[in-house]
Protein backbone atom coordinates (compact mmCIF):
# COMPACT_ATOMS: atom_id res chain seq x y z
CA UNK A 1 0.00 0.00 0.00
CA UNK A 2 2.99 2.04 -0.54
CA UNK A 3 2.90 5.31 -2.98
CA UNK A 4 5.94 6.36 -4.94
CA UNK A 5 7.34 9.30 -5.32
CA UNK A 6 5.44 12.59 -5.47
CA UNK A 7 4.56 13.62 -8.63
CA UNK A 8 7.20 16.17 -10.01
CA UNK A 9 5.98 18.36 -11.53
CA UNK A 10 5.11 18.20 -15.62
CA UNK A 11 7.78 20.88 -16.27
CA UNK A 12 10.47 19.12 -14.24
CA UNK A 13 9.61 15.93 -15.81
CA UNK A 14 10.53 18.02 -19.42
CA UNK A 15 13.55 18.94 -17.82
CA UNK A 16 15.38 16.01 -17.39
CA UNK A 17 14.27 14.57 -20.63
CA UNK A 18 17.36 15.35 -22.97
CA UNK A 19 15.65 14.99 -26.00
CA UNK A 20 13.26 17.91 -24.97
CA UNK A 21 16.10 19.76 -23.56
CA UNK A 22 18.43 19.63 -26.37
CA UNK A 23 15.80 19.91 -28.99
CA UNK A 24 13.99 22.81 -27.43
CA UNK A 25 16.76 24.69 -26.83
CA UNK A 26 18.13 24.45 -30.20
CA UNK A 27 14.34 25.37 -31.65
CA UNK A 28 14.11 28.24 -28.44
CA UNK A 29 17.35 29.77 -29.76
CA UNK A 30 15.88 29.53 -33.50
CA UNK A 31 12.94 31.48 -32.37
CA UNK A 32 15.30 33.82 -30.50
CA UNK A 33 17.62 34.57 -33.72
CA UNK A 34 14.77 34.73 -36.17
CA UNK A 35 12.92 37.40 -34.30
CA UNK A 36 16.03 38.99 -33.61
CA UNK A 37 17.67 38.47 -37.10
CA UNK A 38 17.67 42.82 -37.65
CA UNK A 39 20.22 42.71 -35.15
CA UNK A 40 21.53 39.39 -35.01
CA UNK A 41 22.81 39.00 -38.15
CA UNK A 42 26.26 40.59 -39.49
CA UNK A 43 25.12 41.83 -43.23
CA UNK A 44 21.66 43.03 -44.85
CA UNK A 45 20.90 40.06 -46.24
CA UNK A 46 19.71 42.03 -49.71
CA UNK A 47 22.75 43.51 -50.48
CA UNK A 48 24.71 42.79 -53.27
CA UNK A 49 28.33 42.89 -53.83
CA UNK A 50 29.12 41.83 -57.46
CA UNK A 51 33.01 42.56 -57.00
CA UNK A 52 33.26 39.70 -53.99
CA UNK A 53 30.59 36.29 -55.27
CA UNK A 54 31.38 33.13 -54.34
CA UNK A 55 33.98 34.04 -51.02
CA UNK A 56 34.01 30.92 -49.55
CA UNK A 57 33.25 30.00 -45.51
CA UNK A 58 35.43 31.98 -43.10
CA UNK A 59 38.65 29.17 -42.63
CA UNK A 60 39.06 28.59 -46.06
CA UNK A 61 41.60 29.96 -48.76
CA UNK A 62 40.62 33.24 -50.25
CA UNK A 63 37.74 33.71 -47.52
CA UNK A 64 36.67 37.52 -47.08
CA UNK A 65 36.73 38.68 -43.29
CA UNK A 66 33.16 39.45 -42.11
CA UNK A 67 31.03 36.87 -44.05
CA UNK A 68 31.33 34.03 -41.97
CA UNK A 69 29.36 31.33 -43.93
CA UNK A 70 30.87 33.13 -47.27
CA UNK A 71 28.68 34.93 -50.20
CA UNK A 72 26.69 33.41 -52.75
CA UNK A 73 26.82 34.01 -56.64
CA UNK A 74 25.37 37.68 -56.02
CA UNK A 75 27.82 38.55 -53.61
CA UNK A 76 25.35 38.40 -50.49
CA UNK A 77 25.84 37.09 -46.95
CA UNK A 78 24.66 33.74 -46.73
CA UNK A 79 24.90 33.61 -43.00
CA UNK A 80 22.36 36.53 -42.84
CA UNK A 81 20.64 34.83 -45.40
CA UNK A 82 20.06 31.80 -43.48
CA UNK A 83 19.11 34.04 -40.43
CA UNK A 84 16.37 35.62 -42.31
CA UNK A 85 15.36 32.57 -43.57
CA UNK A 86 14.21 31.20 -40.37
CA UNK A 87 11.77 33.91 -39.82
CA UNK A 88 9.70 32.53 -42.90
CA UNK A 89 10.20 28.66 -41.92
CA UNK A 90 8.94 29.08 -38.40
CA UNK A 91 6.06 31.30 -38.83
CA UNK A 92 5.05 29.09 -41.48
CA UNK A 93 5.53 25.94 -38.59
CA UNK A 94 3.99 27.93 -35.71
CA UNK A 95 0.87 29.56 -37.93
CA UNK A 96 0.36 26.64 -40.14
CA UNK A 97 0.62 23.44 -37.88
CA UNK A 98 -1.10 25.50 -35.62
CA UNK A 99 -4.22 25.65 -37.12
CA UNK A 100 -4.42 22.62 -38.72
CA UNK A 101 -4.23 21.09 -35.34
CA UNK A 102 -7.06 23.66 -34.37
CA UNK A 103 -9.17 22.45 -36.67
CA UNK A 104 -8.21 18.78 -37.10
CA UNK A 105 -8.71 18.61 -33.47
CA UNK A 106 -11.73 20.05 -33.23
CA UNK A 107 -13.60 18.07 -35.87
CA UNK A 108 -11.64 14.64 -34.70
CA UNK A 109 -13.32 15.63 -30.83
CA UNK A 110 -16.55 15.94 -32.09
CA UNK A 111 -16.41 12.73 -34.64
CA UNK A 112 -14.91 10.26 -31.78
CA UNK A 113 -17.19 11.77 -28.84
CA UNK A 114 -20.40 12.88 -30.69
CA UNK A 115 -22.08 9.44 -32.13
CA UNK A 116 -21.92 7.42 -35.11
CA UNK A 117 -23.94 9.73 -37.29
CA UNK A 118 -21.52 12.96 -36.84
CA UNK A 119 -18.44 10.31 -37.14
CA UNK A 120 -19.34 8.81 -40.30
CA UNK A 121 -20.24 12.28 -41.91
CA UNK A 122 -16.81 13.20 -40.78
CA UNK A 123 -15.10 9.84 -41.08
CA UNK A 124 -16.07 9.92 -44.86
CA UNK A 125 -15.07 13.80 -45.32
CA UNK A 126 -11.49 13.00 -44.31
CA UNK A 127 -11.60 10.17 -46.45
CA UNK A 128 -12.52 11.78 -49.94
CA UNK A 129 -10.17 14.60 -48.40
CA UNK A 130 -7.24 12.27 -48.47
CA UNK A 131 -7.76 10.79 -51.88
CA UNK A 132 -6.57 14.54 -53.93
CA UNK A 133 -2.95 14.54 -53.92
CA UNK A 134 -1.10 16.59 -51.75
CA UNK A 135 1.15 18.12 -53.85
CA UNK A 136 -1.72 18.86 -56.54
CA UNK A 137 -3.88 20.18 -54.02
CA UNK A 138 -1.26 22.79 -52.87
CA UNK A 139 0.02 23.85 -56.62
CA UNK A 140 -3.82 23.96 -57.60
CA UNK A 141 -4.27 25.82 -54.31
CA UNK A 142 -1.91 28.50 -54.69
CA UNK A 143 -2.66 29.15 -58.67
CA UNK A 144 -5.91 30.42 -57.66
CA UNK A 145 -5.19 32.38 -54.35
CA UNK A 146 -1.48 33.35 -55.79
CA UNK A 147 2.06 32.59 -54.02
CA UNK A 148 2.88 34.61 -51.13
CA UNK A 149 3.20 33.71 -47.17
CA UNK A 150 -0.57 33.35 -46.62
CA UNK A 151 -0.69 30.49 -49.81
CA UNK A 152 2.16 28.50 -48.43
CA UNK A 153 0.27 28.23 -45.19
CA UNK A 154 -3.54 27.68 -46.40
CA UNK A 155 -1.65 24.71 -48.41
CA UNK A 156 -0.39 23.04 -45.45
CA UNK A 157 -3.56 23.37 -43.34
CA UNK A 158 -5.85 22.32 -46.09
CA UNK A 159 -4.13 19.07 -46.83
CA UNK A 160 -2.43 18.70 -43.12
CA UNK A 161 -6.36 19.19 -41.14
CA UNK A 162 -6.60 15.59 -41.94
CA UNK A 163 -4.01 14.01 -39.88
CA UNK A 164 -5.03 15.65 -36.22
CA UNK A 165 -8.76 14.73 -37.28
CA UNK A 166 -7.88 11.11 -37.99
CA UNK A 167 -5.52 10.67 -34.98
CA UNK A 168 -7.58 12.58 -32.97
CA UNK A 169 -10.79 10.79 -33.23
CA UNK A 170 -9.41 7.57 -32.88
CA UNK A 171 -7.91 8.60 -29.32
CA UNK A 172 -11.08 10.35 -28.73
CA UNK A 173 -12.96 6.96 -29.23
CA UNK A 174 -10.75 5.00 -27.31
CA UNK A 175 -11.04 7.41 -24.16
CA UNK A 176 -14.13 7.84 -24.17
CA UNK A 177 -14.77 3.64 -24.00
CA UNK A 178 -12.90 4.06 -20.42
CA UNK A 179 -14.75 3.58 -17.15
CA UNK A 180 -13.69 7.22 -16.15
CA UNK A 181 -15.85 8.62 -18.71
CA UNK A 182 -19.13 6.48 -17.76
CA UNK A 183 -17.92 7.11 -14.11
CA UNK A 184 -18.02 10.94 -15.37
CA UNK A 185 -21.49 10.22 -16.91
CA UNK A 186 -22.88 8.53 -13.25
CA UNK A 187 -21.75 11.90 -11.86
CA UNK A 188 -24.21 13.81 -13.61
CA UNK A 189 -21.70 15.93 -15.78
CA UNK A 190 -23.26 16.80 -19.35
CA UNK A 191 -21.40 15.90 -22.79
CA UNK A 192 -19.41 19.28 -23.28
CA UNK A 193 -18.27 18.80 -19.76
CA UNK A 194 -17.09 15.24 -19.74
CA UNK A 195 -15.52 15.77 -23.44
CA UNK A 196 -13.17 18.88 -22.61
CA UNK A 197 -12.64 18.48 -18.87
CA UNK A 198 -12.20 14.21 -19.24
CA UNK A 199 -11.21 13.01 -22.41
CA UNK A 200 -9.14 16.17 -23.62
CA UNK A 201 -6.75 16.22 -21.07
CA UNK A 202 -5.66 12.41 -21.86
CA UNK A 203 -6.05 13.19 -25.40
CA UNK A 204 -3.22 16.20 -25.69
CA UNK A 205 -0.37 14.55 -25.33
CA UNK A 206 -0.92 12.98 -28.42
CA UNK A 207 -1.58 16.20 -30.04
CA UNK A 208 1.28 17.98 -28.67
CA UNK A 209 3.58 15.61 -30.36
CA UNK A 210 1.69 15.32 -33.52
CA UNK A 211 1.85 18.88 -33.21
CA UNK A 212 5.37 19.67 -33.06
CA UNK A 213 6.23 16.54 -35.82
CA UNK A 214 3.57 18.73 -37.94
CA UNK A 215 5.64 21.59 -37.51
CA UNK A 216 8.94 19.81 -38.70
CA UNK A 217 6.51 19.07 -41.92
CA UNK A 218 5.28 22.45 -42.60
CA UNK A 219 9.41 23.61 -42.51
CA UNK A 220 9.36 21.26 -45.06
CA UNK A 221 6.72 22.15 -47.49
CA UNK A 222 7.64 25.52 -47.39
CA UNK A 223 10.83 24.55 -48.20
CA UNK A 224 9.88 22.70 -51.05
CA UNK A 225 7.42 25.14 -52.23
CA UNK A 226 10.02 28.29 -52.61
CA UNK A 227 12.65 25.91 -53.99
CA UNK A 228 9.67 25.91 -56.89
CA UNK A 229 9.07 29.76 -56.29
CA UNK A 230 5.94 29.26 -55.15
CA UNK A 231 6.15 30.62 -51.75
CA UNK A 232 7.21 34.10 -50.75
CA UNK A 233 8.38 36.76 -53.43
CA UNK A 234 11.65 35.90 -54.54
CA UNK A 235 13.42 39.30 -52.34
CA UNK A 236 12.58 37.27 -49.14
CA UNK A 237 15.13 35.08 -48.23
CA UNK A 238 14.30 31.46 -47.83
CA UNK A 239 15.53 28.06 -47.03
CA UNK A 240 14.17 26.52 -50.05
CA UNK A 241 14.90 29.83 -52.41
CA UNK A 242 18.28 29.23 -51.46
CA UNK A 243 18.82 25.81 -52.08
CA UNK A 244 17.27 26.41 -55.54
CA UNK A 245 19.96 29.20 -56.00
CA UNK A 246 22.84 26.97 -54.60
CA UNK A 247 21.95 24.03 -56.36
CA UNK A 248 22.90 25.85 -59.80
CA UNK A 249 26.59 27.13 -58.55
CA UNK A 250 27.14 23.91 -56.52
CA UNK A 251 30.31 23.58 -58.62
CA UNK A 252 32.06 26.56 -57.85
CA UNK A 253 30.32 26.92 -54.24
CA UNK A 254 29.18 24.12 -52.59
CA UNK A 255 28.22 26.57 -49.04
CA UNK A 256 25.71 28.28 -50.76
CA UNK A 257 23.67 25.57 -50.98
CA UNK A 258 24.69 23.83 -48.00
CA UNK A 259 24.28 26.16 -45.21
CA UNK A 260 20.34 26.35 -45.83
CA UNK A 261 19.97 22.64 -45.85
CA UNK A 262 21.88 21.94 -42.98
CA UNK A 263 19.37 24.95 -41.39
CA UNK A 264 16.28 23.11 -42.98
CA UNK A 265 18.41 19.16 -41.84
CA UNK A 266 18.58 20.45 -38.18
CA UNK A 267 15.46 22.35 -37.89
CA UNK A 268 13.23 19.24 -38.88
CA UNK A 269 15.28 16.91 -37.04
CA UNK A 270 15.05 19.45 -33.77
CA UNK A 271 11.06 19.13 -34.55
CA UNK A 272 10.91 15.54 -34.50
CA UNK A 273 13.21 14.92 -31.34
CA UNK A 274 10.87 17.04 -29.61
CA UNK A 275 8.10 15.60 -30.24
CA UNK A 276 9.15 12.47 -29.33
CA UNK A 277 10.29 13.35 -26.02
CA UNK A 278 7.03 15.56 -25.23
CA UNK A 279 5.17 12.85 -26.01
CA UNK A 280 6.79 10.39 -23.70
CA UNK A 281 7.41 13.57 -20.71
CA UNK A 282 3.45 14.17 -20.92
CA UNK A 283 1.96 10.49 -20.99
CA UNK A 284 0.72 10.43 -17.96
CA UNK A 285 0.34 6.69 -18.15
CA UNK A 286 3.97 6.34 -18.83
CA UNK A 287 4.75 9.02 -16.49
CA UNK A 288 8.08 7.24 -14.28
CA UNK B 1 -41.74 -3.68 5.74
CA UNK B 2 -41.25 0.04 4.11
CA UNK B 3 -41.33 0.26 0.29
CA UNK B 4 -37.92 -1.03 -1.05
CA UNK B 5 -35.54 1.99 -2.11
CA UNK B 6 -35.14 0.22 -5.56
CA UNK B 7 -38.20 -1.59 -7.34
CA UNK B 8 -37.36 -3.27 -10.47
CA UNK B 9 -40.62 -4.11 -12.12
CA UNK B 10 -40.96 -6.84 -14.73
CA UNK B 11 -37.49 -5.37 -16.32
CA UNK B 12 -37.18 -6.64 -20.47
CA UNK B 13 -34.75 -5.28 -22.93
CA UNK B 14 -33.50 -6.94 -26.49
CA UNK B 15 -30.40 -6.50 -28.35
CA UNK B 16 -31.01 -4.49 -31.40
CA UNK B 17 -27.84 -5.92 -33.01
CA UNK B 18 -28.37 -9.51 -32.50
CA UNK B 19 -31.86 -10.20 -33.92
CA UNK B 20 -33.88 -8.62 -31.52
CA UNK B 21 -32.47 -11.50 -29.02
CA UNK B 22 -33.72 -10.74 -25.52
CA UNK B 23 -31.20 -10.33 -23.35
CA UNK B 24 -33.66 -8.90 -20.00
CA UNK B 25 -36.70 -11.51 -19.22
CA UNK B 26 -39.26 -9.45 -17.09
CA UNK B 27 -37.09 -9.17 -14.24
CA UNK B 28 -38.02 -8.07 -10.96
CA UNK B 29 -36.04 -7.39 -7.78
CA UNK B 30 -36.87 -4.89 -4.98
CA UNK B 31 -32.90 -3.47 -2.76
CA UNK B 32 -35.01 -2.38 0.33
CA UNK B 33 -33.61 0.65 2.63
CA UNK B 34 -29.70 -0.76 4.25
CA UNK B 35 -29.75 -3.79 2.11
CA UNK B 36 -26.80 -5.65 0.18
CA UNK B 37 -28.65 -7.39 -2.40
CA UNK B 38 -26.28 -9.44 -4.66
CA UNK B 39 -26.98 -10.02 -8.39
CA UNK B 40 -25.40 -13.11 -9.48
CA UNK B 41 -25.14 -14.99 -12.78
CA UNK B 42 -22.72 -15.93 -15.29
CA UNK B 43 -21.19 -13.83 -18.18
CA UNK B 44 -23.88 -12.65 -20.72
CA UNK B 45 -26.95 -13.14 -18.04
CA UNK B 46 -27.78 -9.84 -18.38
CA UNK B 47 -26.70 -8.54 -14.63
CA UNK B 48 -24.55 -5.64 -15.71
CA UNK B 49 -27.38 -4.60 -18.18
CA UNK B 50 -29.73 -4.07 -15.33
CA UNK B 51 -27.01 -1.96 -13.60
CA UNK B 52 -26.34 0.37 -16.61
CA UNK B 53 -30.52 0.85 -17.39
CA UNK B 54 -30.43 1.80 -13.27
CA UNK B 55 -27.38 4.64 -14.29
CA UNK B 56 -29.41 5.16 -17.92
CA UNK B 57 -26.01 4.49 -19.54
CA UNK B 58 -27.51 1.61 -21.55
CA UNK B 59 -25.40 1.01 -24.74
CA UNK B 60 -27.08 2.29 -27.80
CA UNK B 61 -27.26 -1.01 -29.48
CA UNK B 62 -29.64 -2.44 -26.19
CA UNK B 63 -33.35 -1.44 -25.66
CA UNK B 64 -35.54 -1.26 -22.80
CA UNK B 65 -38.49 -2.82 -24.28
CA UNK B 66 -40.96 -2.89 -20.99
CA UNK B 67 -40.73 -2.48 -17.29
CA UNK B 68 -40.03 -0.22 -14.26
CA UNK B 69 -37.44 1.10 -12.41
CA UNK B 70 -38.74 2.51 -9.10
CA UNK B 71 -36.71 4.49 -7.26
CA UNK B 72 -38.45 6.70 -4.51
CA UNK B 73 -41.38 6.53 -6.33
CA UNK B 74 -40.18 7.62 -9.25
CA UNK B 75 -39.60 5.98 -12.54
CA UNK B 76 -36.24 6.41 -13.48
CA UNK B 77 -36.45 4.69 -17.42
CA UNK B 78 -39.55 7.86 -17.71
CA UNK B 79 -36.67 10.67 -16.50
CA UNK B 80 -35.73 13.76 -18.92
CA UNK B 81 -31.54 12.88 -19.06
CA UNK B 82 -31.33 16.52 -17.08
CA UNK B 83 -33.25 14.90 -14.16
CA UNK B 84 -31.72 11.56 -14.73
CA UNK B 85 -28.13 13.34 -13.88
CA UNK B 86 -29.38 15.41 -10.70
CA UNK B 87 -30.04 12.18 -9.33
CA UNK B 88 -27.29 10.16 -10.25
CA UNK B 89 -24.25 11.06 -8.13
CA UNK B 90 -26.46 12.26 -5.69
CA UNK B 91 -28.54 9.87 -4.84
CA UNK B 92 -26.89 7.01 -6.77
CA UNK B 93 -23.89 6.13 -7.10
CA UNK B 94 -21.18 3.61 -8.89
CA UNK B 95 -18.05 1.78 -8.08
CA UNK B 96 -17.14 0.60 -11.13
CA UNK B 97 -15.49 -2.85 -11.86
CA UNK B 98 -11.66 -1.94 -13.46
CA UNK B 99 -9.78 0.24 -11.07
CA UNK B 100 -7.10 0.55 -13.62
CA UNK B 101 -9.53 2.67 -16.01
CA UNK B 102 -11.96 4.11 -13.71
CA UNK B 103 -9.71 6.99 -13.08
CA UNK B 104 -8.78 9.90 -15.67
CA UNK B 105 -5.08 9.15 -15.66
CA UNK B 106 -4.10 12.50 -16.37
CA UNK B 107 -6.26 13.84 -13.13
CA UNK B 108 -4.93 13.99 -9.59
CA UNK B 109 -7.01 12.20 -7.31
CA UNK B 110 -7.94 15.22 -5.75
CA UNK B 111 -9.57 16.59 -8.41
CA UNK B 112 -11.28 13.46 -9.25
CA UNK B 113 -12.61 12.97 -5.99
CA UNK B 114 -13.86 17.01 -5.25
CA UNK B 115 -15.81 16.52 -9.13
CA UNK B 116 -19.02 15.37 -7.80
CA UNK B 117 -18.80 17.14 -4.06
CA UNK B 118 -18.55 20.88 -5.87
CA UNK B 119 -21.15 19.77 -8.38
CA UNK B 120 -23.52 18.47 -6.65
CA UNK B 121 -23.08 20.09 -3.27
CA UNK B 122 -21.76 22.96 -3.87
CA UNK B 123 -18.77 23.20 -1.57
CA UNK B 124 -15.98 25.28 -2.33
CA UNK B 125 -12.57 23.97 -3.54
CA UNK B 126 -11.26 23.91 0.22
CA UNK B 127 -14.21 22.58 1.89
CA UNK B 128 -14.57 19.48 -0.98
CA UNK B 129 -10.74 18.97 -0.23
CA UNK B 130 -10.88 18.34 3.13
CA UNK B 131 -14.23 16.44 2.66
CA UNK B 132 -12.10 13.96 0.48
CA UNK B 133 -9.49 13.65 3.21
CA UNK B 134 -11.74 12.68 5.82
CA UNK B 135 -13.48 10.07 3.15
CA UNK B 136 -10.05 8.72 2.61
CA UNK B 137 -9.64 8.21 6.26
CA UNK B 138 -13.28 6.37 6.32
CA UNK B 139 -11.55 4.02 3.57
CA UNK B 140 -8.80 3.04 5.92
CA UNK B 141 -6.40 5.35 3.81
CA UNK B 142 -3.15 5.82 5.90
CA UNK B 143 -1.44 8.90 3.92
CA UNK B 144 -5.04 10.93 2.88
CA UNK B 145 -2.94 14.25 1.98
CA UNK B 146 -0.20 12.33 -0.34
CA UNK B 147 -2.92 9.77 -2.23
CA UNK B 148 -4.65 13.38 -2.88
CA UNK B 149 -1.85 14.71 -4.71
CA UNK B 150 -1.28 11.75 -6.89
CA UNK B 151 -2.32 10.41 -10.15
CA UNK B 152 -3.55 7.00 -10.06
CA UNK B 153 -0.97 5.43 -11.79
CA UNK B 154 0.90 6.11 -8.86
CA UNK B 155 -1.44 3.79 -6.58
CA UNK B 156 -2.11 0.38 -6.27
CA UNK B 157 -5.23 -1.61 -8.00
CA UNK B 158 -6.16 -2.08 -3.91
CA UNK B 159 -5.51 2.27 -3.82
CA UNK B 160 -7.22 2.98 -6.55
CA UNK B 161 -10.81 1.16 -5.46
CA UNK B 162 -10.56 1.95 -2.21
CA UNK B 163 -10.73 5.88 -3.61
CA UNK B 164 -13.52 5.17 -6.08
CA UNK B 165 -15.61 3.66 -2.97
CA UNK B 166 -14.56 6.52 -0.83
CA UNK B 167 -15.91 8.81 -3.75
CA UNK B 168 -18.98 6.28 -4.96
CA UNK B 169 -20.17 6.96 -0.96
CA UNK B 170 -19.01 10.82 -1.03
CA UNK B 171 -22.19 12.11 -1.68
CA UNK B 172 -24.14 9.74 0.98
CA UNK B 173 -25.86 8.33 -1.75
CA UNK B 174 -29.12 6.42 -0.84
CA UNK B 175 -28.15 3.65 -3.29
CA UNK B 176 -24.80 2.61 -4.42
CA UNK B 177 -24.04 0.06 -7.54
CA UNK B 178 -21.09 -2.02 -7.14
CA UNK B 179 -20.47 -3.52 -10.83
CA UNK B 180 -18.39 -6.40 -10.26
CA UNK B 181 -15.61 -4.59 -7.78
CA UNK B 182 -13.92 -7.13 -6.97
CA UNK B 183 -13.37 -9.14 -9.96
CA UNK B 184 -9.87 -7.30 -10.42
CA UNK B 185 -8.03 -7.44 -7.33
CA UNK B 186 -6.48 -10.62 -5.78
CA UNK B 187 -7.93 -12.53 -2.94
CA UNK B 188 -6.17 -10.81 0.26
CA UNK B 189 -7.65 -7.41 -0.90
CA UNK B 190 -10.79 -8.60 -2.21
CA UNK B 191 -11.77 -9.54 1.49
CA UNK B 192 -10.69 -5.92 2.76
CA UNK B 193 -12.41 -4.00 -0.01
CA UNK B 194 -15.69 -6.73 1.33
CA UNK B 195 -15.62 -5.44 4.82
CA UNK B 196 -15.20 -1.99 3.82
CA UNK B 197 -18.12 -1.87 1.69
CA UNK B 198 -20.23 -3.18 4.26
CA UNK B 199 -19.20 -1.16 6.93
CA UNK B 200 -19.36 1.99 5.08
CA UNK B 201 -22.57 0.50 3.80
CA UNK B 202 -23.74 -0.22 7.49
CA UNK B 203 -23.04 3.14 8.80
CA UNK B 204 -24.78 4.99 6.12
CA UNK B 205 -27.71 2.99 6.12
CA UNK B 206 -26.71 2.66 2.53
CA UNK B 207 -28.77 0.25 0.32
CA UNK B 208 -26.59 -1.99 -2.26
CA UNK B 209 -26.94 -3.52 -5.13
CA UNK B 210 -23.79 -5.89 -5.56
CA UNK B 211 -23.22 -7.37 -9.03
CA UNK B 212 -21.12 -10.78 -9.18
CA UNK B 213 -20.56 -13.67 -10.81
CA UNK B 214 -18.94 -15.41 -7.71
CA UNK B 215 -21.48 -16.66 -5.21
CA UNK B 216 -18.20 -17.29 -2.61
CA UNK B 217 -17.56 -13.14 -2.96
CA UNK B 218 -21.54 -12.62 -2.49
CA UNK B 219 -22.20 -14.89 0.37
CA UNK B 220 -19.55 -12.98 2.11
CA UNK B 221 -21.36 -8.97 2.03
CA UNK B 222 -25.08 -9.66 0.60
CA UNK B 223 -28.35 -9.55 2.91
CA UNK B 224 -30.47 -11.50 -0.15
CA UNK B 225 -29.79 -12.26 -3.83
CA UNK B 226 -31.27 -12.99 -7.42
CA UNK B 227 -29.79 -15.45 -9.41
CA UNK B 228 -30.28 -14.64 -13.28
CA UNK B 229 -29.87 -16.56 -16.29
CA UNK B 230 -29.96 -15.83 -19.56
CA UNK B 231 -31.55 -12.53 -18.40
CA UNK B 232 -34.31 -14.33 -16.19
CA UNK B 233 -34.41 -14.52 -12.49
CA UNK B 234 -33.54 -17.92 -11.72
CA UNK B 235 -34.11 -17.77 -7.76
CA UNK B 236 -34.64 -15.20 -5.24
CA UNK B 237 -34.13 -15.15 -1.52
CA UNK B 238 -31.90 -14.61 1.18
CA UNK B 239 -28.42 -15.23 1.04
CA UNK B 240 -28.95 -18.21 3.57
CA UNK B 241 -31.64 -19.56 2.39
CA UNK B 242 -30.54 -19.97 -1.35
CA UNK B 243 -27.26 -20.96 -0.28
CA UNK B 244 -27.99 -23.36 2.33
CA UNK B 245 -31.33 -24.95 0.54
CA UNK B 246 -31.24 -23.77 -3.63
CA UNK B 247 -34.45 -24.81 -4.99
CA UNK B 248 -33.65 -24.17 -8.93
CA UNK B 249 -31.37 -26.81 -10.32
CA UNK B 250 -29.26 -23.68 -12.15
CA UNK B 251 -28.71 -22.64 -8.38
CA UNK B 252 -27.40 -25.95 -7.55
CA UNK B 253 -25.53 -26.27 -10.28
CA UNK B 254 -23.69 -23.05 -9.73
CA UNK B 255 -22.78 -23.68 -6.44
CA UNK B 256 -21.35 -26.97 -7.43
CA UNK B 257 -19.42 -25.14 -9.72
CA UNK B 258 -17.86 -22.87 -6.68
CA UNK B 259 -14.37 -23.95 -5.80
CA UNK B 260 -14.02 -25.45 -2.17
CA UNK B 261 -11.34 -24.57 -0.65
CA UNK B 262 -11.99 -26.88 2.29
CA UNK B 263 -12.40 -29.62 0.18
CA UNK B 264 -10.97 -29.31 -2.82
CA UNK B 265 -10.98 -32.53 -4.25
CA UNK B 266 -15.31 -31.54 -4.63
CA UNK B 267 -16.48 -28.98 -6.49
CA UNK B 268 -15.59 -27.05 -10.07
CA UNK B 269 -18.25 -29.20 -11.48
CA UNK B 270 -19.42 -27.61 -14.72
CA UNK B 271 -23.50 -27.13 -15.19
CA UNK B 272 -24.96 -30.94 -16.08
CA UNK B 273 -25.74 -30.97 -19.68
CA UNK B 274 -29.44 -32.14 -18.52
CA UNK B 275 -29.72 -28.92 -16.08
CA UNK B 276 -28.63 -26.49 -19.72
CA UNK B 277 -31.48 -28.12 -21.78
CA UNK B 278 -33.67 -27.31 -19.03
CA UNK B 279 -32.72 -24.18 -18.70
CA UNK B 280 -33.22 -23.77 -22.21
CA UNK B 281 -36.55 -24.79 -22.43
CA UNK B 282 -37.91 -23.01 -19.71
CA UNK B 283 -36.39 -20.15 -21.37
CA UNK B 284 -38.12 -21.01 -24.37
CA UNK B 285 -41.23 -21.71 -23.08
CA UNK B 286 -40.88 -18.18 -21.39
CA UNK B 287 -40.53 -16.45 -24.75
CA UNK B 288 -42.92 -18.25 -26.31
CA UNK B 289 -45.64 -17.14 -23.88
CA UNK B 290 -44.47 -13.56 -23.67
CA UNK B 291 -45.10 -14.00 -28.15
CA UNK B 292 -48.61 -15.64 -27.32
CA UNK B 293 -49.64 -13.39 -25.10
CA UNK B 294 -48.79 -10.31 -27.69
Amino acid sequence: MDIGPQAPTVAARLMRDPKVVCAGGFILLLIVVAIAAPWVAPKDPLAQNLLMTTTPPAGFPDAEPGFLLGTDGLGRDVLSRVIYGARVSLTVAFVAAGLACLIGSLLGLLAGFLGELVDALISRLVDVWMAFPPVLLSILLIAVIGTGLHSVIAAIVVIDWTRFCRVVRTETKSQAQMDYVVAARTIGFSRPAILFREILPNVVPVLIALLTLEMGIAVVVEAILSFVGLSVSSDTPTWGGMIAEGRQIVHEAWWVLAAPLAALFATVVAFNQLGDGLARSLDPVLRR
Amino acid sequence: MTAPRLAIEALSAISLRDGNRPILRRVSLAVATGEVHGLVGESGAGKSTIAKAILGIIPSQVKVTDGRIGFEGRDLLSLSPKDLRAVLGRDIALVPQDPSTALNPSRRIDAQMTNGLRLKRGLSANQARLRAHALLEEVQIRDPERVLDSYPHQLSGGMRQRVLIAAAFALEPKLVIADEPTTALDVTVQKQILRLIRSLQERHGTSVLFVSHDLGVVAKICDRLTVLYMGKVMEQGSTADVLAGPRHPYTKALLAANPRYDRPDTGLEPTPPDVIAALRAEIAAFDAGVAGSR
